[in-house]
């Protein structure tokens, strides 16, 4: 119990070091900041003026209205300003990692190797995407009529840390076919194009792609089901199946990495 | 009992087999074949606390493959390894804590900030806290003549203030294994010095266990009084370095400048005859019977100088890289 407390400390100071260093580093390129307010905020206009075009007259996208669909285009500006902070930076150095032979020095320390590769660095800069995502989840769940008690809002914060687990998994697992592959930055690419389909409710998609979206690249889960939450339409069903689903895909992104780990160690020279 | 046990260590590496060109790389695509190159073949020896100890081989020699399998970074095909009480694939915490790896060509320290924040990364990984962290930085420190380049972006650095840095970082946690892997590669002299300088230094104190290859045979002849050397994957010689020249040389050149000149045949009895032009003779004499034979030849001929030289330590491993020859 002590050794563990000890571990757990080792590892939160770890992470201190790990984001104090890196946003030191991040800090020199002040300029960074504006451009990527700027780019969030172009983007988030992008798409909200988008899906006001399905939105004329009065109609709905899939069941759902004009105030509830900006919900899950919030949980999507969330999780792309996650994406942005931590899984992008982190995720895409692995590669660095392979290529220049330095991921032996992370094996080398005495930390666990997929922490040290998933949280090395944090950068500041995705920041405003987690901003104005929140911001925009409530502004558009207030405007919709939802009022979420303290229960309703344990339950999606439960959901959207479970988000943000199955993103963060989906991630790891392909950066880290890096072992194989070396250049997989295109790889990251087209997931993060993929999981662009987030921004809509999943209803609004036809048939086969919902299924697609559920049951194999988990984008419903992603964005869809907590803003069914915050709404106060989703069902235990969901919760409980997105938490499995965040579970299993941690689980797997681990059994993944070391499976990796096995080749690079066998056949690096 | 040693630090370090290798037995048997053998290292086999898959590759593809793959014709050159666009046809080679179509067929490799459908139908792959690979081949299995060994890299490191059954190789034992045993290395005890505190030894300093030089791993020489030409490239591709399998030395970094041997490193990367003491350090735990590949399993090995076949054999046992063993360090500090430990199997190293496992790469078990205590193992870990226990041992460094410096490497020449790649560098542990965050290129955009200064030395001091890549050890504070390292001091909370291994668990150091704040006091004890900053002791051993400025004890390391000044061993290392390092000081304001500690505060300097990384890549500010010279090559030289960076290996130095980067071997405060491998230091920090006091390791009792050390291995280094062309620690001094691309340095001037006066840096290779004091990096030599420095490891000869915490060797002596903290009694760190200290392994590395180098293809410069200056670290090797100011550092280590024990050389494992290996050539085509074999271990070909583990002992002190003069045993070593001894074995790749058995002969001393023996130079004579003649008062009359005599004819080549005159000297078939005393060793080989190398060169005998006129006045000058070269002679290669074995090492047991050159005292008997100089005298002889001083006795028998009238000689105006006498040189005994023994080939540079460099050139006669160079040779036998070179040949590939296995005496």
């Amino acid at each position: 119990m002590a050794k563990s407390l000890a571990t757990f400390r080792r590892y939160r100071r770890t992470l201190a070091r790990f984001w104090a260093t890196s946003l030191t580093a991040e800090l020199e390129y002040q300029a960074n900041f504006l451009i990527e307010l700027l780019s969030v905020g172009g983007n988030l206009a992008g798409s909200v003026f988008l899906l006001s075009l399905f939105f004329g007259h009065g109609r709905s996208l899939g069941g759902w209205s004009w105030e509830q669909a900006l919900v899950v285009l919030g949980v999507y500006t969330l999780l792309d300003g996650l994406t942005s902070t931590v899984l992008q930076p982190n995720l895409s150095t692995i590669v660095t990692h392979v290529r220049t032979g330095t991921l032996d020095f992370v094996l080398l320390k005495p930390i666990d190797s997929q922490f040290w590769l998933s949280a090395r660095t944090f950068s500041p800069w995705g920041l405003p995407g987690v901003v104005m995502g929140l911001g925009l989840m409530a502004v558009a769940a207030f405007r919709a009529g939802a009022r979420p008690g303290p229960q309703a809002l344990v339950q999606v914060a439960v959901l959207l840390i479970a988000s943000a687990v199955i993103l963060y998994s989906l991630w790891f697992v392909l950066a880290a076919t890096s072992i194989w592959f070396v250049k997989v930055w295109n790889a990251t690419e087209v997931l993060r194009s993929a999981l662009v389909a987030g921004r809509y409710p999943v209803a609004a998609y036809p048939a086969g792609l919902r299924t697609f979206f559920t049951l194999v690249l988990p984008v419903a889960f992603l964005t869809t089901v907590p803003a069914e939450a915050i709404l106060g339409t989703g069902s235990s069903q969901w919760l409980l199946a997105s938490v499995v689903v965040a579970v299993v895909s941690l689980a797997l992104s681990r059994w993944f990495w070391g499976f990796a780990l096995r080749f690079y160690t066998s056949a690096s020279s | 009992m040693p630090i370090i046990r290798a037995e048997g260590l053998t290292k086999t590496y898959r590759v593809a087999d793959k014709q050159p060109g666009l046809r080679g790389t179509l067929r490799h695509f459908f139908a792959r074949r690979s081949r299995e190159v060994p890299a490191v073949k059954d190789v034992s020896f045993s290395i005890e606390a505190g030894e300093i100890v030089g791993f020489l081989g030409p490239n591709g020699a399998g030395k970094t493959t041997t490193l990367k399998m003491l350090s735990g970074l590949i399993h090995p095909t076949a054999g046992r390894v063993e360090v500090a009480g430990h199997v190293p694939y496992r790469r078990q915490g205590s193992f870990l804590r226990s041992i460094s790896l410096v490497m020449g060509q790649k560098q542990q320290l965050i290129w955009d900030l200064p030395p001091l924040d890549s050890l504070r990364v390292n001091a909370a990984v291994y668990g150091l806290d704040d006091a004890r962290a900053k002791r051993r930085i400025t004890e390391l420190a000044e061993m290392l003549e390092l000081g304001d380049e500690l505060s300097r972006p990384v890549r500010k650095l010279s090559l030289g203030e960076r290996m130095k840095a980067e071997l405060l970082a491998a230091l920090l946690h006091r390791p009792s294994v050390l291995f280094l892997d062309e620690p001094t590669l691309g340095l001037d002299v006066n840096a290779q010095a004091r990096v030599r300088d420095f490891l000869a230094d915490i060797n002596r104190r903290t009694g760190t266990t200290v392994l590395l290859t180098s293809h410069y045979m200056g670290d090797i002849t100011a550092l280590c009084p024990r050389v494992l050397l290996i050539h085509q994957g074999h271990l070909f010689h583990d002992g002190p370095l003069d045993e070593l020249t001894e074995r790749l040389a058995p002969c001393r050149e023996v130079r004579l400048e003649l008062k009359d000149p005599a004819p080549a045949e005159a000297f078939a009895g005393y060793g080989a005859v190398e060169s005998c032009q006129g006045h000058q003779v070269r002679l290669l004499i074995p090492r047991d019977r050159l005292t008997g034979a100089v005298a002889r030849l001083l006795a028998d001929f009238a000689v105006v100088d006498l040189e005994v030289s023994e080939p540079p330590v460099e050139e006669l491993i160079g040779r036998l890289f070179r040949q590939g020859v296995v005496a």
